[in-house]
């Protein structure tokens, strides 16, 4: 192997002096404790490489090796209901080794490689494999059954296949033979470079939603499979909250979720809720289908750089099997200062705010690799890209907030307003935006009929118009708006408290099934079509109130079970006998 | 062989550069001794083969291009620790100045630490009582936990952190395992010697390890002080089984001399001239804070910082709050009303808060009680604008409750003695109390059971 001297530190950067032969972006050790480094820059008199671990220690003199290949993940069963930092390193593995603190140069391989697989094999001597192909099949949870892919780059025919069997990670199962008559090994895993996407046959329009039992996501501002949102929103307004709501309940396969530069304890929190949690469709502890990568933010800044990538390849291996992955990554903002931190270590002409100016193009890459797939197996599957963008001083027209805007089709804007009033989740009705509707509306008129995407439009309708009137309201108070105008301040308060407003901590109201969410919204606009013939009668707007019926739906989301939605019937029934009285 | 190395190529703020240096690594410590008889200590910054720059603690002053002599020490920045320390007092880089003499260690430890494993955490679940309703009741300290104080210059937040010292209690905490690590970086001598006077009438002191970076000591040795600081934490939290209570005051000064030291380092700034890792900076201390498997102890911080001109989007408090778990706010106006602790509740949070209180930790209402009050006092803040506009006279009979709601919130649940202890059951009693002054239809947070038990309007 090609090893040299190091010449220069500073911070997470080291250089070589003099001319290499490392290739651009491949993985380097550095040091004498083998520390991970990846070469970002090649001059013909120094060599740039930015060290994954903490420098402190390093001398000028010490060894230089490289590996002759980029920065990869290995692929392979293990990966799920399991914890790795950003360069794919199980932490559970390194406490073993070096306890509660994360020692340097940790020597650990990134999957178990002694655990037994129940394999299936699937292919014979003699079959013709393409790269995508699957060859066996293993449970790797009790819920996900892993499928074995030929590397995408190499294909041929098959020589020699193990039979059915338990095997390690490492062990052949197959061999085989390519066009030009070298063999190649097929074991359980295989290794992928984390900045390459992985190829696939086409790209598929994004026309299922990804549903996540959160009304306001769901019915307001939904999110297709393969599509790419952002959350952003100040400190406190609930970017993290939303995150996890969406792992847990979303009708994804898989979750990946990327902790990039975020809260020790925040994880924890995530590990431990996860395994208590069961997953409603498969009776399984969520585990069984979460990957999580937590790279802190105290732990080094380049790790935390390529965290976001290791999470989005391991998510496009799973779409590879054919299932619908969905990737959370919080923060994306960490990560872009990642980026500008190492970038100002390379004495590089910033651009706006000190980021590098090839912030928008890192942006577009990472996002562009959300999509609904026909993979190389024939199958389709999905990765879904859900990334939380955390504004510095909470002002949306900061480079990363307007750059992730431009690449991601839905935009859920966390309010400071809501989150102080505790309106959870504080996701603005008024600034966000989906531009899904036009592909996935079909969907829901097939699945849920019509009137679902005609509720919806009429309920934002409702919320527009509040939103104009509480302007006026502002500067000469409610009490002069006529009734008909106090009736949409009046529901709109319906809509916002009552629906929009959802308990994450109340049994039934943190997932609502989309038959629900459509019955709320029928009740709800039933409540206002039969107020309005009133108030047209001119019978004043505070008869109505007196009813009692605004108050009764704002709590119909606690008070009418998931399970009984006959029960919006009765509610149905209420409000036509009580409105009729006053007639 | 030990080499002294004359002379220096450089001298540029407090870095200095010197040539020809062999066998150096980085952010090891060098001595520097100068002509004069003066030592002084560095620590390497940057190396560029035999090139080096060394930032210089107490600062360039008297160095010339000749008149110094540099050894290195072949270690970096350690803090010789003891159980001993408890009770010392210790000036911004660990080394004691109450004269006393030297720490004998049992071990050293880098102060740069290392990151703590998040599968070796436990996720903090338990309240610490502080005896202030705002804070227990709505933004519940927990231990292992670090939670700022957000504050402005001249407002009361050094009262609130002695207040917050002196009633603490943590469960599972005795005389033997509770004590304090008071890190003071860049602040006056008075409002150094307030506290430790604080801490004596408390009769703590014996508890409390005080590290002391007044604002005239070198600026280099404050970049030190909280690493130091927490070092010792750790080492007492993690290692001796105790519950550390972490105060830091002031990280705005703290920062400005990150801010100097890059600038001098010529490095490419970030926002506000800030370097461009100051959120890997601030991280690297706050996360230092929690509770890990196989130890009883925890290091629970307070941090506290003075907003530049009360601007919480300063990316000082900016990047605080996206790092630490929530945040107490102090707010201008209430202590100009004279309210003492003055808490602006609606920007205040405890993101630890809901897995900490409840049934089984403060009590079964207080989770749903607190949700109530911040609703209600953000629709009191709505009213007051209004009425700003069109006068109190004109609002609404319900924005008039609301309005009245507000004052006596502020009042009597905000507004609290510098000695007045409540417990929880103290506060969360008020609270409802306060709530029943408002119709029974406003409280859309609560449900009907827990209303019908403490509802009393």
């Amino acid at each position: 192997m090609n090893t040299y001297k190091i010449f220069g530190i500073n911070g997470p950067v080291v250089t070589v002096k003099g001319q290499t032969s490392f290739e651009m972006m491949e993985m380097v050790y550095v040091g004498e404790d083998n520390l991970v480094g990846e070469i970002i820059g090649i001059t013909d008199d120094s060599t740039t490489i930015q060290v994954y671990e903490e420098t402190t220690g390093l001398r000028p003199g010490d060894p230089v090796t490289g590996t002759g290949s980029p920065m990869n993940v290995l692929l392979g069963p293990g990966i799920l209901d399991n914890i790795f930092d950003g360069i794919e390193r199980p932490l559970k593995a390194i406490e073993e080794q070096s306890g509660a603190f994360i020692s340097r140069g940790a020597k650990v391989t990134s999957l178990d490689d002694q655990k037994l697989y129940d394999v299936t094999l699937k292919v014979r001597p003699g079959d013709k494999v393409k790269g995508g192909e699957i060859y066996a099949t293993l449970p790797e949870t009790k819920i996900i059954e892993h499928r074995l892919m030929v590397p995408p780059l190499i294909s041929g025919e098959i020589v020699e296949a193990a039979p059915d069997g338990q095997y390690r990670l490492f062990d052949v199962v197959a061999r085989l033979k390519d066009d030009s008559g070298e063999i190649h090994d097929l074991t359980l895993c295989q290794k992928w470079p984390i900045r390459t996407s992985r190829p696939i046959a086409e790209r598929l329009s994004t026309s299922v939603p990804l549903i996540t039992g959160q009304r306001v996501i769901d019915t307001m501002f939904p999110i297709a499979k393969g599509g790419a949102a952002a959350i952003p929103g100040g400190f406190g307004t609930g970017k993290t909250m939303t995150q996890h709501q969406l792992a847990k309940w979303c009708d994804a396969d898989i979750i990946v979720y990327v902790g990039c530069g975020e809260r020790g304890n925040e994880m924890s929190q995530v590990l431990e809720e996860f395994s208590e949690l069961i997953d409603p469709k498969s009776g399984r502890p969520m585990t069984d289908r979460t990957v999580l990568i937590a790279n802190t933010s105290n732990m080094p800044v380049a790790a935390r750089e390529a965290s976001i990538y290791t999470g989005i390849t391991l998510a496009e291996y799973y779409r590879d099997m054919g299932y619908d992955v969905a990737i959370m990554a919080d923060s994306t903002s960490r990560w872009a200062e990642a980026l500008r931190e190492i970038s100002g270590r390379l004495e590089e002409m910033p651009a706006e705010e000190g980021f590098p100016a090839y912030l928008p193009s890192r942006l577009a890459e990472f996002y562009e690799r959300a999509g609904r797939v026909s993979t190389l197996s024939g199958s389709n599957g999905s990765v879904t890209i859900i990334g939380a963008v955390s504004p510095q001083g909470s002002d949306f027209s900061e480079p990363v907030t307007q750059n992730t805007k431009r690449f991601t089709r839905c935009f859920w804007a966390l309010d400071k307003a809501l989150a102080y009033a505790r309106h959870y989740p504080a996701i603005n009705w008024i600034d966000s935006y989906s531009e899904f509707f036009n592909d996935i509306d079909p969907w829901f008129s097939k699945n849920l009929g019509d009137d679902f995407v005609e509720y919806r439009t009429r309920i934002s309708a409702l919320l527009q118009e509040e939103s104009n009137l509480m302007e006026i309201v502002k500067l000469i108070g409610a009490d002069v708006l006529p009734d008909d105008q106090k009736l949409v301040i009046e529901i709109a308060r319906v809509i916002r408290v009552g629906f929009l407003q959802q308990n994450a901590f109340h049994a039934d109201d943190t997932f609502v099934p989309l038959e629900k969410q459509k019955n709320m919204m029928r009740v709800i606009l039933h409540l206002y079509d039969k107020s309005r013939e009133i108030v047209a009668k001119e019978i004043p707007i505070s008869k109505i109130i007196a009813l009692g019926l605004f108050d009764k739906l704002t709590k119909m989301k606690y008070d009418i079970p998931n399970s009984k939605p006959e029960m919006f019937d009765d509610y149905i029934k209420e409000i036509d006998k009580k409105i009729k009285k006053l007639m | 062989m030990i080499i002294d190395y004359v002379g220096v190529k450089e001298i540029n703020g407090s870095l200095v550069v010197i040539d020809g240096v062999k066998g150096v690594s980085n952010e090891e410590i060098v001595e520097l001794r100068l002509d004069n008889g003066t030592r002084r200590q560095g620590r390497v910054v940057q190396i560029e083969g035999e090139r080096i720059v060394v930032q210089v603690f107490e600062g360039t002053r008297n160095i010339s291009l000749v008149n110094t002599r540099t050894r290195l020490t072949g270690h970096p920045m350690e803090q010789p620790l003891s159980p001993e320390i408890i009770g010392r007092v210790l000036d911004g880089a660990g080394r004691p100045i109450d004269g006393l003499g030297d720490i004998f260690p049992e071990k050293k430890m880098n102060v740069n630490g290392t990151p703590i494993n998040p599968v070796s955490r436990i996720y903090p679940t338990n309240y610490i009582n502080t005896g202030i309703s705002t804070i227990d009741t709505l933004m519940t300290l927990i231990r292992g936990q670090k939670l700022p104080i957000f504050s402005g210059s001249g407002m009361k937040h050094n009262d609130l952190a002695v207040q917050i010292v002196r009633q603490a209690r943590i469960s599972g905490a005795t005389e033997d395992n509770f004590c304090v690590v008071f890190a003071a970086m860049g602040v006056q001598k008075d409002v150094a010697e307030y506290f430790r006077k604080s801490f004596e009438d408390s009769g703590v002191l014996s508890h409390v390890v005080m590290l002391l970076n007044l604002s005239s000591d070198p600026i280099i040795e404050r970049t030190l002080t909280p690493r130091c600081a927490l070092t010792i934490a750790e080492y007492l939290a993690f290692e001796h089984d105790m519950h550390v209570l972490v105060i830091m005051t002031d990280m705005t000064s703290y920062a400005e001399a990150l801010r100097e030291f890059s600038s001098s380092k010529g490095e490419i700034p970030g926002r506000k001239g800030y370097p461009g890792y100051l959120y890997s900076d601030l991280a690297s201390l706050y996360e230092r804070a929690g509770m890990i498997r196989g130890s009883e102890g925890s290091v629970t911080q307070i941090p506290i910082l003075t907003m530049p001109n009360d601007d919480i989007t300063h990316p000082i408090p900016d990047l605080t709050g996206y790092i630490t778990e929530g945040q107490i706010t102090l707010d201008r106006n209430l202590q100009g009303q004279g309210f003492y602790p003055p808490v602006s509740v609606l920007p205040s949070l405890s993101r630890l808060m809901k897995d900490g209180i409840g049934e089984g930790f403060t009590r079964a209402d207080h989770q749903a009680l607190a949700n109530q009050l911040f609703a209600s006092y953000a629709k009191v803040i709505d009213a007051r604008s209004l009425a700003s506009v069109i006068g109190e006279e004109e609002l609404s009979p319900i924005d008039k409750k609301y309005i009245e709601f507000g004052r006596l919130f502020e009042n009597r649940f905000v507004n609290q003695g510098f000695y007045e202890n409540r417990d929880i059951t103290e506060s969360l009693d008020l609270g409802w109390e306060l709530l029943s002054t408002l119709p029974r239809g406003e409280l859309d947070r609560v449900d009907d059971e827990l209303l019908d038990k403490f509802y009393r309007g």
